[in-house]
């Protein structure tokens, strides 16, 4: 059957026949592969432009369309030895980009003002201890109110705009004290100026600005970054769809592209590329990633399929649902609207620090210029008194005292193949006491794997290769222990049944039992292997019963006992059988689990759990997990995760090993240690210079000094994250050891693993 | 201090441009991609003997 690929989704028409596309790049490492690549295209006959975002590994391709297509670009690249991707943009990685532009401009506008009007600053703090005439300070209080105030108009928007929506809808966050300190900073200045008074402000309110943006930059960019890294990994994951069209011809199209009512052929060993049901054939799925369920259940002509669930031997062809009511996507997606409602509530530290000092701040200015005002001073300095109480608690430090430890911390989790989602899941990974864990592909790895304990290595070999011919899941599982990665020469795989091949001048047979002669009862279920599938393979008089199941991850026991020992209670929760579930809760040692849970049953379970005032991570991988990942306190999906699951995550963990998790508690933790302790040093701070301030004795010049040097403290105290947190050496090798895994077995075990290990193996330095 | 009329605007007017030069450099997207740049300088492939 002819197979078109179709990408016109992905790809951006402009005028006059042109058309562009992005495309995410594997395997670009170095400063060769730039020129390779965009030379390499730009000798393809239509093609404009090619450009290579090193950076963020994306290739952009501009072209005339008449001439050359998308899908043969891709083929190009694959040609000079690249995988490239079709990339969408998401909207929220759009947003970040234009907002980062935005705080650029106003980090450069705030630091230009900054230094003009420190250069004269400087020469009025000197000429007020020497010669200068009254009339020059004037000149130069003017001068920097000229370039302040424009200025501080300007790069102080992020702050205003935030610090207004916190007040229309009646909060406060770390906002609302910031705008009150420089507002108040530059008015106090001009009227100083207006006087001729020896004191301006104009150098405090400014610098303080540049500091604030300086930590929220940086606070972007680290989750730029990460979003940049997540966008490639997922457009390296997306599947594509075998859609049927009206003549009943195959045409190739990424799965976003499908509409309701496409009918789709999905082939053995396939991903259901969506919802919808069977128009005809007949196999078994593995819904393990939709509902966690182990056991293959049948299927036929009319039965309802779910996306993210494998097929088994047959060939299926599929109607694409409109999301229905009822369905069991449709139930998730209720579940999920509720549980995020619910999650907002939570407020963070900063905005909580923020409710706590901004009142003491307001209040000790208020209180300054009553005492002031009894004590017999004039309203103008009672009241310059109290604005530099303000100026000198404006909360500079306290406002960089979580930022700066939240960046250095999402950098130590993206080194450890940690990818967080969203900015404040550090401060909650650091509370919990409770972690919940799905089991199939959480605990579990997402792909069966063959249990060799007892099977004879040179037969497990044979069985393996002959494997490699078949499409069938279970043979998949098998055909990866395959040293020899080349196909017996005519095996031919009978539908349903298994494949057969001569090896040695001897049939060999590898399938179901019946297929190799063996009669049903002779399988051995032994009590051990009723959570594994079976897999039969005969060749030469002997014949061998494979067992397939799901391993756990490699250092799961290493890392539940770990997680045990820093005081977390562990509980399993699943959709799978209470027999599967059991065992892998016993090997790991935890008491507590539950099978058989429906989304809405694991919710509730959770739900209760933090009734009791525990707060609990979750960790989760299927389609049945995502209401329960968003109504847990903090959450964490691996990599392998259903796309909405991964949506709803908190992060994101790579690689097969279960380590990230525990590192993730661990960063969280000693994060959370650091951001208190910066909260404990700007109080300190505040507590020694308030009486200076109450005292009326704040000039100019120690407010630069004092608010400079909280700054740079906290950062400096942030930056030691760096050294409190050694990356812990299991973590590295885990990672690297996971690529080298990969290597051994020769080819990437998969088009959906290799991508993903590769880039594990990027992450570490 | 008459000198000030003509050092005080030159200042200005330094720090002006070298504003309008950041702002140009992030408006022509030179910051889009930091790590390419600084290998881009590598190869000498245009250079023609």
């Amino acid at each position: 059957m002819a197979e078109t690929l179709d990408l016109s989704s992905f790809v951006e028409r402009g005028d006059a026949g042109t058309a562009h596309i992005t495309l995410a790049v594997d395997g670009v490492g170095c400063a060769g592969c730039i020129r390779k690549i965009e030379n390499g295209l730009t000798k393809l006959p239509g093609i404009i432009d090619a450009r290579l975002n090193f950076t963020q590994r994306r290739l952009a391709v501009d072209w005339r369309d008449n001439e050359i297509d998308a899908a043969t670009i891709i083929k190009a690249l694959a040609g000079i030895g690249y995988q490239a991707h079709p990339f969408a943009p998401e909207r929220a990685e759009a947003d970040e980009s234009k907002q980062a532009k935005a705080l650029l401009k106003c980090l450069a506008v705030a630091g230009f003002a900054a230094m003009n009007v420190m250069l004269l600053s400087i020469s009025v703090w000197s000429g007020n201890v020497s010669d200068m005439t009254q009339e020059t300070r004037d000149l130069f209080h003017w001068l920097s109110a000229l370039i302040a105030l424009p200025a501080a108009a300007y790069a102080g928007q992020p702050f205003f705009v935030s610090a207004w929506r916190a007040l229309r809808t009646r909060q406060l966050n770390m906002d609302v004290p910031i705008t009150v300190g420089v507002v108040l900073a530059l008015g106090l200045s001009v009227d100083e100026t207006a006087t001729h008074a020896a004191h301006a402000y104009f150098d405090s309110a400014i610098m303080l600005l540049f500091f604030l943006l300086c930590g929220r930059y940086l606070d972007l960019a680290m989750r730029r970054k990460t979003r940049v890294f997540a966008g490639n990994l997922a457009s390296m994951q997306a599947e594509f769809a075998h859609r049927l069209d009206a003549k009943g011809e195959l045409i190739r199209l990424p799965v976003a592209a499908l509409r309701p009512g496409d009918r789709v052929l999905v082939r053995p060993g396939e991903v259901i590329p969506a919802d919808g049901a069977i128009l005809s054939g007949s196999s078994e799925i593995d819904d393990s990633l939709v509902t966690g369920e182990t056991i293959p259940r049948a299927v036929g002509a009319g039965a309802t399929v779910y996306a993210g669930g494998i097929n088994g031997a047959g060939a299926l062809t599929v109607a694409v649902a409109a999301a229905g009511a009822g369905t069991l996507v449709d139930e998730v997606e209720r579940l999920l609207q509720k549980a995020i409602e619910a999650k907002s509530r939570t407020v963070r530290l900063a905005d909580r620090a923020a409710r706590l000092y901004a009142p003491v701040v307001h209040a000790t200015a208020a209180l300054t210029a009553i005492g002031w005002l009894v004590a017999g001073a004039s309203f103008h300095d009672a009241i310059v008194a109290a604005i530099a109480v303000l100026i000198i608690t404006c909360p500079c430090a306290l406002a960089l005292a979580i930022p700066a430890v939240q960046v250095v911390a999402a950098g130590q989790l993206f080194r450890s193949g940690v990818i967080l989602n969203c900015g404040d899941a550090v401060e909650r990974l650091a509370v919990v006491d409770t972690v919940v864990f799905d089991k199939t592909g959480t605990l579990t790895l997402p792909d069966p794997a063959v249990d060799a304990a007892a099977i004879d290595t040179e037969l497990l070999q044979r069985a393996a290769r002959l494997a490699l011919s078949s499409r069938h899941p279970l043979a998949t599982a098998l055909a990866r222990r395959a040293r020899e990665r080349v196909p017996y020469p005519r095996a031919v795989e009978e539908p349903g049944q298994g494949v057969r091949a001569l090896i040695d001048g001897e049939e060999a047979r590898l399938g179901s039992a019946i297929f190799c002669g063996l009669a049903d009862g002779d399988t051995p279920p032994t009590p051990r292997d009723r959570e594994a599938s079976c897999i039969v393979f005969k060749h030469g008089g002997r014949t061998v019963v494979i067992p397939i199941r799901q391993s756990l991850r490699p250092d799961a026991v290493a890392v539940t006992q770990a997680l045990k020992a820093r005081g977390l209670n562990l509980i399993v929760l699943s959709g799978d059988r209470p027999e599967a579930v059991g065992p892998v809760a016993a090997r790991l040692g935890m008491r507590e689990w539950l099978a058989g849970l429906m989304p809405a049953e694991k919710i509730a379970v959770i739900e209760l759990l933090q009734a009791q005032g525990r707060r609990i991570l979750m960790v989760g991988d299927g389609l049945n997990d995502a209401p329960a990942l968003a109504a847990a306190h903090a959450s964490l999906s691996p990599i392998t995760a259903a796309h909405l699951t991964q949506a709803h995550a908190d992060a994101l963990f790579l690689g097969e090993h279960l380590a990230p998790v525990l590192r993730a508690v661990v960063v969280a933790r000693q994060a959370r240690s650091l951001m208190r302790q910066n909260l404990v040093l700007t109080v300190i701070y505040n507590t020694l210079a308030v009486p200076f301030a109450v005292a009326g004795l704040v000039t100019p010049l120690i407010a630069a000094v004092a608010m400079s040097g909280s700054s740079i403290l906290v950062t400096l105290n942030a930056l030691r994250a760096r050294l409190a947190m050694p990356r812990q050496p299991i973590i590295a090798s885990t990672l690297s050891a996971a690529a080298k895994a990969q290597q051994s077995v020769g080819e990437p075990v998969s088009q959906k693993i290799g991508p993903l290990a590769r880039a594990s193996a990027e992450l570490v330095p | 201090m008459n000198v000030l009329i003509y050092l005080v605007p030159m200042a200005l007017l330094l720090g002006l441009t070298g504003l309008a030069g950041f702002l140009w450099t992030l408006k022509s997207g030179q910051y889009e991609d930091l790590d390419g740049a600084a290998l881009r300088i590598l190869p000498d492939d245009d250079i023609t003997t």
